[in-house]
């Protein structure tokens, strides 16, 4: 009988044992998910500035665009605590940027006018996705860790806990995307 | 002489540059000088005659916060249009390192440019950035005027070269007489406060401060604050039952600004920094106001060392209660800072400053002939 019983509570160990290791596991694949989301976002973030630097150094604008860009663009790559801040900033001179009247009219033709412009509409359409996948990840992590599995056997170990990222990355003013019932940004209308 | 102005700020929110830009206009029409201002301003604006729109300013993030300002290449042809109508003697500018209109009446014109430097930028790191753009339509540039030492250091340090140093004007004749508000200055004592009441470096809170300290000992004690910002706040660091001595004017007209600092009995600047020149206190200075200020740099020259205007620690609520208080008891000494304040004035009266600019324009105008259109 008493080794019945001792049968069954090793069995119930080890299946309690794999189900906490499948969800440590679970949790290990999150955190890894997270951290390309953040590496990817990063990456994005970062070709946007360094492509509005470029343009802000290309000579293809009048000098107080550059300066407005190329101010915004070294603040977004150098504001390490207020990050979120100085994205959104960017974003709002690139919005006035390229809402302009005849911004792109103006440019037509000129010497790497389009390559440019078309590298900072990808640029910045990427940040978008790059961002909306980081906080998709970072929601997931956040809903596995508050489980009570994960919080009593310490699962998540002494990675931090996620954050999300918030920044205003549209490239149309709000109440007009709103008109347009489009949630991808779009540099020019 | 026919001037250009350039503005880069919009004309329609009252500020520094906009203020220094009009009354430096208006001095030079005094003077008999032909002026012609160009700003970010709506085409169906309302403007004094001198003033010529160049279009609605957009909002940007700049210099850590948000400004109203003109660029672009639509914003670059009315500058060459009012250029060519202008056919000025000399172009003087304001602010060129700002991304606005001034840098791009550099950028299109050639002749002899005059720029004026206002702010100090603590925000270096963004401005280096800037710096090969803004290299070619800066080196233009023939004539550099800063408004204060900070400004000049700014301009040392990251743009190259060196200006001369003219102060901000005030048209003192404006502030000398002006009927106080009802009811003030009163019998108990009334300090004054003028300025953002939410901007931390204008040390409202520092005031206030010292105002509770001097409080209970002084029952009939007032204050009585002027400028933008959230009335709750501040009397929240107020306790409870002094609140209703404080009185939130909130913005003022220009008139009534003036009324206001003829209605305290002690006008208080506890700004903690980032103050390039102490127009507030020259505004009381004309006034007659008695003044009570931080010893920043800046407020030490304007107040000649403590002559024209008691000077405490920056900072120190304690301190500036105390000379506060001193002052408040001692009629005295307050009608001896108030005459001292009304000659000390007098170097920054917009007759003698713009005087000092028409020398400057007249050291650059005749080598470099007239200002033409380049671009």
């Amino acid at each position: 009988m008493t080794a019945l019983i001792s049968v069954i509570v090793i069995v119930v160990i080890a299946m309690v044992g794999v189900y906490i290791s499948w969800r440590a596991g679970r949790l290990d694949r999150l955190h890894a998910r997270l951290e390309a989301a953040r590496f990817a976002l990063d990456a994005a973030l970062l070709r946007r500035s360094s492509t509005a630097l470029e343009l802000a150094s290309s000579g293809l604008l009048d000098p107080a665009t550059s300066v407005l860009l190329a101010g915004a663009a070294h603040d977004a790559r150098s504001a390490e605590p207020a990050r979120e801040l100085a994205e959104s900033d960017l974003t709002r001179a690139l919005r006035a940027v390229f809402s302009q009247p005849d911004f792109r009219a103006l440019l037509a033709g000129r010497e790497g006018a389009e390559e440019l412009l078309s590298e900072l509409e990808s640029a910045s359409h990427q940040v978008f996705l790059a961002r909306k996948f980081y906080n998709d990840a970072v929601a997931a992590t956040q809903v596995a860790r508050q489980r009570w599995l994960v919080r009593i056997f310490r699962l998540a170990g002494r990675a931090p806990f996620p954050e999300f990222f918030e920044i205003d990355d549209s490239l149309v003013p709000a109440d007009e995307a709103a008109g347009r019932g489009a949630d991808l940004p779009h540099l020019t209308g | 002489m026919r001037v250009g102005l350039v503005c880069p700020y919009t004309w329609e929110v009252p500020g520094g540059v906009r203020e220094h830009v009009s009354g430096l206009a208006e001095a030079l029409l005094d003077m008999g000088h032909e002026v012609s201002v160009i700003a970010p301003a709506d085409d169906d604006a309302i403007l004094p005659p001198y003033v010529v729109p160049a279009g609605r300013a957009v909002p940007v993030p700049y210099n850590g916060s948000i400004a109203r300002l003109s660029f672009g290449f639509l914003s670059a042809s009315r500058v060459r249009r009012w250029l060519k109508d202008g056919d000025f003697d000399v172009l003087h500018v304001h602010e060129p390192a700002a991304p606005s209109l001034s840098l791009l009446a550099c950028w299109v014109a050639d002749g002899p440019i005059v720029a004026t430097l206002h702010a100090a930028m603590p925000r270096s790191r963004a401005l280096h950035a800037a710096q090969p753009i803004l290299a070619s339509a800066l080196e233009k540039i023939s004539g550099r005027i800063a408004v204060a030492e900070a400004a000049r250091n700014t301009l040392v340090e990251h743009l190259g070269g060196d200006a001369v140093l003219i102060p901000n004007g005030v048209h003192v004749s404006r502030y000398e007489k002006a009927e106080p508000l009802p009811g003030f200055p009163g019998t108990g004592g009334t300090l004054g406060f003028l300025g953002r009441m939410d901007e931390p470096r204008k040390g409202l809170d520092i005031l206030l401060a010292a105002f509770t300290m001097m409080a209970d000992e002084r029952p009939g004690l007032r204050l009585l604050i002027a400028g933008r910002g959230d009335t709750g706040e501040v009397l929240d660091q107020v306790p409870a039952p002094l609140r209703d001595r404080v009185v939130l004017l909130g913005q003022v007209s220009d008139a009534d600004r003036i009324r206001m600092l003829h209605s305290v009995d002690v006008f208080c600047a506890p700004n903690t920094g980032g103050e390039s020149f102490g127009y507030v206190l020259v505004e009381a200075m004309a006034s007659g106001a008695p003044i009570v200020a931080s010893d920043l740099e800046a407020f030490r020259q304007v107040l000649r060392g403590g002559e024209a205007g008691e000077l405490f620690e920056t900072g120190n609520a304690a301190t500036l209660a105390e000379a506060a208080g001193r002052l408040l008891d001692d009629p005295g000494r307050r009608a001896t800072l108030a005459a001292a304040a009304s000659i000390a004035v007098r170097e920054f009266d917009w007759s003698v400053v713009a005087r000092d600019v028409v020398r400057v324009y007249q050291a650059v105008a005749p080598a470099a002939g007239r200002v033409a259109v380049a671009l």
